[in-house]
């Protein structure tokens, strides 16, 4: 760890709060269908958009209407990425001439990109069509995006509403997100990547002769575009199949900084939108601050453990010690133009949000340095977490942990002006208990099923590792990929879609579900005997539970993985 | 007057004890025990690890074979010990239960066809029903309860309420209501019979305090689902662990899985949850309180504002004479005298108070007034008026002093003056007047002889350690509001004096009413007290409605607690047991998950050190071996729930204080305690296992 590294976190930190708290701000006038100054040109548009599919903006939905919007939208989705991927080589846009993908794989990539998983079984570059890439991919990048963006303002009217019926209207809120703030962050995020060097053409793929004198086929297409919005919306899924480790996909340091911010950046407007509309700043605070004190700790370890590098390479002799020559440590599987720092952060970051892009490979991580992006994951994606899943997400622990500790001050405990009672328990219950399930259920047979082992590629606890990641990405709707793990079979492919399928409607509905329980509530007045969900004392609680039943879940799992692994190597075993 | 409270029975009592053992194995009943999910899981391994046990023993397996018949022994005792618990909370119940239960004797009542029937048939008080009409005569016990519809008398209420001195009870108004059981000590009364038998007052109180009908609350029924969901998760865990056991190369016995499991699913709070909420409604009939349903005690918990009635709650319920002011030609001594004169024979607390205040000024002695021959008017409410008339011996005939409400006395001594004509009224007696009625007393003027001599003032006596009862429940996020039905003027002094956060003046039961629906469309849940039958509604409408037992009939039912002893401050302790139960159910599920951390590295250390040796790092506590380590996790996780017994039942200490206080208290407490306290436990447990070879 060196100064370099250690500033580049921080004015990352820095970069991140100044531009989250404006979009936020921005965010919340446009949920609330307040005007702003995109109001001039975009009004137009949405209204003509509501008039073209016969949207009425004022007719809200109960919660059970609003789940059954997201479900079907959801559904459509799946089913129109589906039949473009089976098609693609009778649609036009397809100058490498990609094959039609195999039913189970286009299932489960239909699926990943629906749920906002953006899980990838395949190489973009050899598998799918331009035409496939941009109305498949980069469509779902928006409306899933969207989709999530959409539950989490549901769950935030909840709280902000009282003795209502209605938790408004899932078209209004996804065409909100998509028109006014994923298009045009995408198009100038699109615009700073094309200026730091990511291509956008529709060129065949170009054949280069390299040094040595081999030939070799570089690939081409409208990368840029796909590259902003796999980051805005927290989708991940790359263009290329090494993802933000390609240079076309990430060429510069200044792009990687602006990549992690850009993943970040919308779920941390989320936040403090939620401050905003619920009218109270301190709250949406509580919540960044929880948020971001696990991100630095994430990093933090991870940084720590890549550039205390690997003993088993140090004991043959060779200098990890960091120098202004070398950057030490373990720096297999990173790019030499990001270094230590910004691989972890971006490790951290893709995990702790559901993007599940990398510009590093998590494989070749340290066991100690790995596990923190599968710890991310195991915490249920809420260390800002996806676009609105993340929020959703960290809503539904803080209704667990306002039951458990609020009980402690001796009233009936309540978020908000909000009591919470057994409906919103079981609810939120409901969709926390869905993650061990998943991920240990379908990870535990992955390692034992004759049928899915092969994919595993590493031995011993490494290779529980790779599998335990795979499915906790797909469960976590995260997408990214341990690495080491081949999971384009039948079964996987099957297996992971469903992972991906309960990990976000099992979770969707009974948000939603809150959503509009809550909304029905009345609003207690706060006095001194409220159970105080700002302040220093509620965010160590939080993160306390969150960390509690995520370890008492996966702590076994974690041992018999990545910490025995470290432990072995302290000792000199590898796998 | 003595007031009695049911004698504090030891957390421990013998008899209480052996009842308690043998009901921990009755309660082993299946259909008892799917009632607690947490509980009723770890039954159902206790059982498939006596079965293994059993298979162990017949076919020969296995060098593990004690170890697992310990395992299965100490399962069965969680589970027995958590029934134990229970058991301990409803005998301290069944106990006190017992002791009304004695006041139930069979009586026989005298039934009569209408109020004025002359005779009467002779039934047993059982076979009474709602609406027949008992007499009952000095003696009698009152068959059941009921409100008199005619006649006079004075009840011994002292089975019921433990309160020594007998209560009067009359038709109409608000004090018509008698509960069966009390004793009838003189005169006599027709009373209408208004419970069916079994649902009388002492019949649904007996079945409370035995917890017979005892339903789970709402906050009982969240947070056992919280449970359960914490235990299908540790389920999930336990189930699935073998596949990545497998891979790993490890073989993991079924019993040390059950173990694994038992440790984790949080037995310690689904032991205790019961027993905690049976104890919170022992500790309210230990304040003389009974709660109609254990929703109530959780909702006074949650109580926002508290609506207190001024008299007899706030102040004390007489106003006594706090000073006399003399007009600019009287003296203070004068006005004394002559008020002291006037308040001789006043037996009301007021008149007694002026006689006091003037001894204690003055130095005034009884026997200096009876010298004289006297006559006394006392007060009559058509004069509101009180006075002395006694004959001068130097010959100036008759003198008179009057002393009353002010208009009454102005006008009496413009009377004596000139026969009918007012004459004009000194300036100086209106401004007293004025200034008494402004500081929130009540103003008596004193006349003599048709003079006038100036005013006395009457003070509502604030409650001793009242107002520091109110800045203590400030604390605890409770506002008071004091209903009243003095003048707002009047009721604003009073309100600054006794601190109260805000008043409602010139009160009615309406305006009480609409006061209480007011702050709950806000979203507060609202606790008040009232005894007459106009309070009724607002009593049905509060979230939490103590009645006052010497209350009517109509009040006792609309309410959801009924404080035997009629002590309206005892709302104060209604809340603070109300929180206590809330605190101690999260004090303990704190505390039972967060001792699950040491339980993990007790466990899988042991679970998977044969297959790879590097865990043995993360086995901190270096317990002697896996078998020990599993056996001391499952010992301590048993007896974790017998240790918390006394603190279930007594509930966790509770100091009023703002939230932020409590939680950083209960926080350190439980959370950190929960953390550490398990390390030291299993280590010790460790080391006794392993000296006695157990493992």
């Amino acid at each position: 760890m060196n100064a370099a590294g250690i500033l580049q976190i921080v004015v990352f930190f820095v970069l991140l709060t100044a531009l989250a708290i404006p979009l936020g701000i921005y965010m919340a006038r446009v949920y609330q269908g307040e005007r702003t100054f995109a109001s001039v040109i975009l009004g137009p548009i949405e209204r003509g958009l509501y008039k073209l599919c016969g949207i009425k903006p004022e007719q809200e939905q109960h919660w059970t209407a609003y789940a059954f919007a997201v479900l079907a939208f959801s559904l459509i989705g799946i089913l129109v990425m589906y039949g473009l991927m089976r098609l693609q080589a009778l649609l036009p846009l397809n100058p490498a001439g990609e094959a039609a993908v195999a039913p189970d794989l286009a299932f489960n990539t239909a699926v990943s990109f629906a749920t906002n998983t953006n899980w990838q079984n395949y190489g973009g570059e050899s598998t799918m069509s331009y035409l496939t890439q941009m109305l498949g991919m980069t469509v779902h990048n928006f409306t899933s995006a969207a989709t999530g963006m959409a539950v989490a303002i549901a769950l935030v009217r909840g709280f902000a509403r009282r003795s209502a019926k209605t938790i408004g209207n899932f078209y209004v809120d996804a065409i909100r997100s998509i028109l006014y703030i994923l298009l045009p962050l995408a198009v100038v995020f699109t615009l700073f990547l094309v200026w730091q060097g990511v291509p956008q053409n529709f060129d065949p793929y170009v054949s280069a002769t390299t040094l040595e004198g081999a030939s070799q086929t570089i690939a081409q297409g409208p990368v840029a575009s796909q590259d902003a919005i796999k980051l805005l919306g927290t989708n991940g899924g790359g263009f290329f199949n090494a993802n933000s480790a390609h240079p076309y996909e990430n060429p510069t340091a200044l792009a990687n900084l602006f990549q992690i911010i850009g993943l970040l950046v919308i779920s941390g407007g989320l936040v403090v939108a939620f401050g905003r509309m619920i009218k109270d700043g301190r709250q949406a605070r509580a919540l960044y601050a929880a948020m971001a004190l696990m991100l630095v700790v994430g990093i933090g370890v991870c940084y720590w453990a890549e550039a205390a590098g690997n003993p088993a390479i140090a004991s043959q002799g060779v200098d990890i010690t960091a120098s202004d020559q070398a950057p030490g440590g373990n720096m297999e599987g990173k790019e030499v133009r990001f270094g230590l720092s910004a691989s972890a952060i971006y490790a951290a970051a893709t995990t702790g949000t559901s993007t599940g892009a990398v510009n590093s490979m998590h494989d070749s991580f340290t066991p100690i340095g790995g596990m923190v992006p599968m710890v991310n994951l195991m915490l249920g994606e809420v260390i800002f977490g996806g676009v609105g899943a993340g929020l959703h997400g960290m809503i539904v622990f803080v209704i667990i942990t306002v039951f458990i500790a609020g009980l402690m001050v001796g009233r009936t405990p309540e978020y908000l002006g909000k009591k919470m009672e057994s409906k919103e328990v079981k609810l939120a219950v409901l969709s926390i208990i869905v993650f061990p399930l998943s991920v240990l259920c379908l990870g535990s047979l992955a390692v034992v099923l004759p049928i899915a082992t092969p994919a595993i590629a590493a031995a011993g606890p490494h290779g529980l590792s790779e599998a335990v990641y795979a499915y906790a990405s797909a469960t976590a709707n995260n997408g990214s990929a341990f690495g080491g793990f081949s999971g384009n079979t039948p079964y996987h492919n099957s297996a992971l879609a469903l992972a991906m399928l309960l990990g976000r409607f099992i979770v969707i509905i009974p948000t939603l579900a809150i959503a509009g329980a809550l909304a029905a509530k009345k609003t207690v007045p706060p006095s001194a005997g409220t159970f105080p969900t700002h302040g220093w004392l509620f965010v160590a609680l939080l993160i306390s539970v969150i960390v509690v039943v995520a370890g008492l879940t996966f702590f076994p799992v974690l041992a018999l993985g990545p910490i025995v692994e470290q432990l072995s190597l302290a000792a000199g075993t590898l796998f | 007057m003595s007031i009695h409270r049911p004698d504090a029975i030891s957390l421990f009592d013998p008899a209480i004890a052996r009842q308690a053992v043998l009901a921990s194995f009755r309660k082993l009943d299946p259909r008892d025990l799917v009632k607690n999910p947490v509980m009723f899981t770890t039954g159902v391994v206790a059982m498939l690890s006596s079965i293994l046990f059993v298979r162990d023993i017949v076919l020969g397996l296995g060098d593990n074979v004690g170890v697992v018949g310990q395992i299965a022994a100490w399962l069965w005792f969680t589970v027995l010990f958590a029934n134990f618990a229970e058991a301990v909370a409803e005998g301290r119940g069944k106990a006190q239960a017992d002791s009304l239960r004695k006041t139930k004797t069979d009586t026989r009542a005298r039934k009569i066809a209408a109020i004025d029937s002359k005779t009467w048939t002779e039934v047993a008080a059982s076979d009474l029903r709602a609406n027949d009409l008992v007499v009952v005569e000095a003696g009698d016990i009152i068959p059941g309860d009921g409100d008199v519809v005619s006649g006079i008398a004075t009840v011994d209420e002292s089975p019921i309420t433990g309160e020594s001195a007998p209560v009067i009870r009359e038709s109409g108004g608000d004090r018509s209501a008698v509960t069966g059981g009390t004793r009838v000590v003189s005169d006599r009364i027709v009373v209408r019979i208004t419970a069916d038998p079994g649902s009388s007052f002492l019949d649904r109180m007996i079945a409370l305090v035995e917890g017979a009908k005892r339903q789970k609350t709402p906050n009982e029924i969240a947070l056992t689902i919280l449970l359960v969901g914490l235990t299908l998760i540790f389920l999930i865990v336990c189930v699935t662990l073998p596949g990545f056991a497998l891979y790993s190369g490890a073989a993991l016995p079924v019993v040390f899985l059950i173990a694994l499991l038992v440790t984790l699913i949080p037995t310690t709070i689904g032991g205790l949850l019961s027993a905690i909420g049976i104890a919170g409604m022992d500790r309210l009939v230990k304040f003389n309180v009974i709660a109609k349903s254990g929703r109530a005690v959780e909702a006074a918990g949650d109580i926002d504002v508290l609506l207190l009635d001024k008299t007899g709650t706030i102040t004390l319920g007489n106003r006594q004479a706090s000073e006399f002011i003399p007009l600019p030609d009287v003296n203070e001594r004068e006005l004394a005298e002559a008020a002291f004169l006037a308040s001789l024979a006043d037996d009301t607390p007021e008149g007694k108070s002026i006689v006091a205040l003037a001894k204690s000024r003055f130095g005034l002695q009884e026997t200096d007034g009876l010298q004289r021959q006297m006559t006394f008017q006392p007060f009559s409410a058509h004069t509101r008026m009180s006075g002395v008339t006694f004959a001068v011996t130097d010959g100036r005939g008759r003198e008179e002093i009057q002393k009353g409400a002010p208009d009454a006395v102005i006008r009496w001594v413009a009377d004596w003056a000139g026969g009918g004509t007012v004459s004009v009224v000194p300036k100086d007696i209106i401004q007293a007047v004025e200034r008494i009625g402004k500081a929130g007393g009540t103003p008596l003027v004193v006349g003599k002889n048709g003079r006038l001599l100036g005013a006395i003032y009457l003070k509502d006596i604030i409650k001793p350690g009242i107002r520091e009862r109110f800045q203590t429940l400030r604390k605890m996020g409770i506002r008071t509001v004091m209903v009243t039905g003095d003048n707002p003027l009047t009721a604003a002094a009073i309100a600054a004096e006794a601190g109260v956060d805000d008043f409602l003046a010139e009160a009615t039961p309406e305006k009480k009413l609409s006061l209480i629906r007011e702050e709950q469309a806000k979203g507060r849940l609202v606790a008040m007290c009232g005894d007459g039958s106009n309070d009724a509604p607002a009593l049905a409408q509060a979230d939490v409605g103590v009645a006052m037992n010497t209350g009517t009939q109509a009040a006792r039912e609309a309410g959801n607690m009924v404080d035997l002893e009629s002590d309206p401050t005892k709302l104060i302790e209604i809340v603070m047991i109300g929180k206590q139960l809330l605190m101690s159910r999260g004090s303990l599920t704190t505390f039972s998950i967060a001792n699950d951390v040491a339980k993990y590295f007790a466990i899988i250390p042991a679970l998977f050190i044969a297959s790879y040796p590097q865990l043995q790092t993360l086995n901190v506590m270096h317990l002697a071996s896996p078998q020990s380590a599993i056996l001391s996790a499952i010992i301590f996780n048993a007896l974790i729930i017998i240790g918390l017994i006394p603190l279930a039942l007594k509930g966790v200490q509770y100091r009023p204080a703002g939230a932020e206080e409590l939680l950083r208290r209960n926080l350190f407490i439980y959370g950190l305690g929960g953390l550490v306290v398990p390390f030291i436990g299993i280590k010790a447990i460790d080391l006794i296992v392993a000296a006695f070879g157990l493992a």
